[in-house]
């Protein structure tokens, strides 16, 4: 307030001079970064012989973030506008399971195959979104049915058609298809090859890949997570509709009463949820070359850590799609970064749970200093 | 005063029911522009179906509503937003987790182009936020100020200031001043005479009489689902209107108890 045009009038007393670091506080993306340096600085530690720096070892984690970003984006934008979708996981499973069911045991297309399953999950998505908003029930017991509805079909339908859970042979009916390869193949791969004969790669000493760099490519999986990540961010902070998403979380009614369509952006960003849901399918199936029953499991929750890590507010109205990204590369980074570090597997869960509490604590403290409640 | 003008909104022998419950049996408003109409009714007189009748909420059982002469029929409260009908309500005004600027524009978001794609023009929505904060005597750190950190009479100013800027010729204020302290109460309705200078006609809700007779230029008094009377200021004393709206009953006495201080 040391404007020289307010120094006749109305300078409060009361309010005190805001210091900038506690200004920089209140961005909901500070949790996640400060996750993010505090977990690179630790496995650049603990951890920094064991590969997990070089070139594989950061393609490895990076894939796996970047999984987790794919689902964020979708769910952060959703929880902003006040609702959860706990069927992420088994609409990831459902997507897969029709792109196999249609490509490998149907034969039809692959493009055609991902288009239709893209279509589905869009519409359940759409589905989902008009029950809350039409029943006024929570999201989360409506998604929860969902969850139950979607695993439970995954798991009927490849055994009533096949007599199995997974359905393998995709890769080879995607062979040359261009939507596959969209989500399946690898960008850059005359480059890296580049970095490879000058040196600047490790490249393959023997066997029939001789001479290749040992990272050949960047997966379409991480430009897809980009892309989703970019999108995201604009949508939210520098569109119209960004506005109404913030809004529709924060006080739904407050927004209908300034003309604010809620429902139709909640039912919306169910959508988007599951679009997302369907690309990270996408790229799975194409990836493992099959589909399986169990794909997804537990992801719906993974991806509300993430966002809830990158300082989103359970109750709706706040976050940020930066923030749930960092949140995604944290995951990512730790879970692999426990295994290149020798630790055990299961310390993950520990892990997740103590950083998930943490961040909630923090995000609540951070909501008080907004509203100015303490 | 412009009341010589014609009115801008006629509400004639408005009827709500709801179900076998009979809300408004015949109310009958005039507002006129620039002019302050209160209304004051107890609790369940029917002030708030009555007003959401006219911003659109609510389809009136029977009667009419003329605006600017013309008939209306509202179908939603996007069309009584579109004529020029904007409501402030008093908690649900501002998104306190919102910045002022994104509150302030909410639903309206200025929009900037480039190329095929259309983005919220940020700096156009803080420049105008806050210079109408200004004109409506409120210093903001920022633009990007949340909310929250209003007061209650300084959110009930923003979104007041929120409707005058998108063009709104009819303002009506659901309870303003009830949740607000002395100070804050003081700041509303001084907000309401600066937006009632501009032209404007304001429906002022409330059961205060002192507030009412602040700013009021009309006192309409509900009771029970019908109008008591609607007299002008000067007309009437604020111990008639305590009087009226209680239904005349039992008041007297309790006022005497109480010094007159009700």
């Amino acid at each position: 307030m040391s404007d020289s045009a307010n120094v006749d009038a109305n300078v409060d007393e009361r309010v005190k001079e805001m210091s900038s670091f506690r200004k920089s506080l209140i961005r909901p993306e500070l949790g996640g970064i400060c996750g993010t340096v505090a977990v690179f600085v630790f496995f650049a530690l603990f951890a920094f012989d064991s590969g997990m720096f070089n070139s594989q070892g950061i393609l490895n984690w990076s894939i796996v973030s970047a999984q987790f970003m794919i689902i964020a984006v979708g769910a952060c934008l959703l929880m902003i506008a006040g609702e959860f979708d706990l069927s992420v996981g088994s609409m990831i499973g459902f997507a897969g399971m029709m792109i196999a069911i249609f490509s490998v045991t149907l034969g039809w297309p692959v493009w055609l195959s991902i288009l239709i399953a893209f279509v589905m999950c869009v519409a359940i998505g759409a589905l989902n979104g008009i029950i809350v908003v039409r029943t006024g029930l929570p999201s989360f017991i409506v998604t929860l049915a969902s969850l139950f509805i979607l695993r439970g079909f995954t798991i009927y339908l490849p055994q009533t058609v096949e007599r199995k859970t997974i359905i393998g042979g995709v890769r080879d009916a995607a062979e040359g298809d261009w939507l596959g390869a969209i989500f399946g193949s690898k960008i850059f791969t005359g480059l890296f090859q580049w970095f490879g004969d000058i040196g600047l790669l490790a490249t393959f000493a023997r066997g029939n890949r001789a001479g290749q760099p040992v990272v050949d490519g960047i997966p379409m999986l991480i430009v897809w997570a980009l892309i989703l990540v970019v999108f995201g961010h604009i949508l939210l902070t520098r569109t119209k509709f960004g506005n109404w998403i913030f809004a529709s979380g924060g006080d739904a009614q407050a927004a209908r009463y300034v003309g604010v369509p809620v429902n139709r952006v909640k039912i919306l960003m169910f959508m988007f949820t599951a679009f997302c849901a369907c690309i990270f399918a996408t790229c799975q199936v194409m990836e493992f070359g099959s589909a399986g029953a169990d794909r997804g499991l537990l992801k719906e929750f993974e991806a509300i850590i993430a966002v809830v890590i990158g300082g989103a507010l359970l109750t709706g109205g706040y976050g940020s799609v930066i923030g749930a990204a960092l949140g995604a590369l944290i995951f990512g980074v730790v879970q692999q970064g426990l295994f290149f570090a020798g630790v055990e597997s299961s310390l993950f869960r520990v892990f997740l749970g103590v950083i998930l509490l943490l961040a909630v604590i923090l995000n609540t403290y951070i909501r008080r200093m907004i509203t100015g409640e303490k | 005063m412009t009341a010589s003008k014609k009115p801008l909104i006629e509400m004639k022998n408005i009827e709500k029911h709801f179900g076998s419950v009979i809300a408004l049996a015949g109310v009958s408003v005039d507002v006129y522009p620039g002019e302050c109409h209160c209304l004051l009714g107890d609790n369940g007189a029917g002030k708030s179906t009555f007003i959401k009748t006219m911003s659109g909420v609510h389809k009136p059982t029977k009667g009419e509503i003329f605006f600017e002469g013309k008939p209306l029929n509202f179908e939603r409260p996007r069309d009584a937003i579109r004529a020029g009908i904007a409501t402030v309500y008093q908690d649900l005004a501002m998104i306190p987790l919102m910045s002022v600027s994104r509150n302030f524009f909410m639903g309206n978001e200025p929009e900037r182009k480039v190329g095929p794609f259309s983005f919220f023009d940020h700096e156009k929505a803080n420049e105008v936020t806050m210079s109408e904060m200004k004109k409506m005597g409120i210093n903001l750190r920022g633009p990007d100020q949340a909310v929250g950190t209003l007061s209650g009479g300084e959110r009930q100013t923003v979104a007041i200031a929120r409707a005058v800027h998108f063009g709104a010729k009819v303002l009506i204020l659901d309870e303003p001043t009830s949740a607000l302290g002395v100070r804050q109460t003081s700041n509303v309705l001084a907000t309401v005479d600066k937006v009632r200078k501009q032209g404007i006609a304001v429906v002022f809700i409330t059961h205060n009489v002192r507030h009412a007779m602040a700013v009021g230029d009309t006192f309409t008094v509900l009771n029970r689902g019908k109008t008591l009377g609607t007299a002008k200021r000067g007309e009437i004393t604020p111990e008639e209107l305590q009087e009226l709206m209680a239904g005349g009953q039992e008041l007297a006495t309790l006022e005497g108890s109480l010094g007159g201080t009700v």
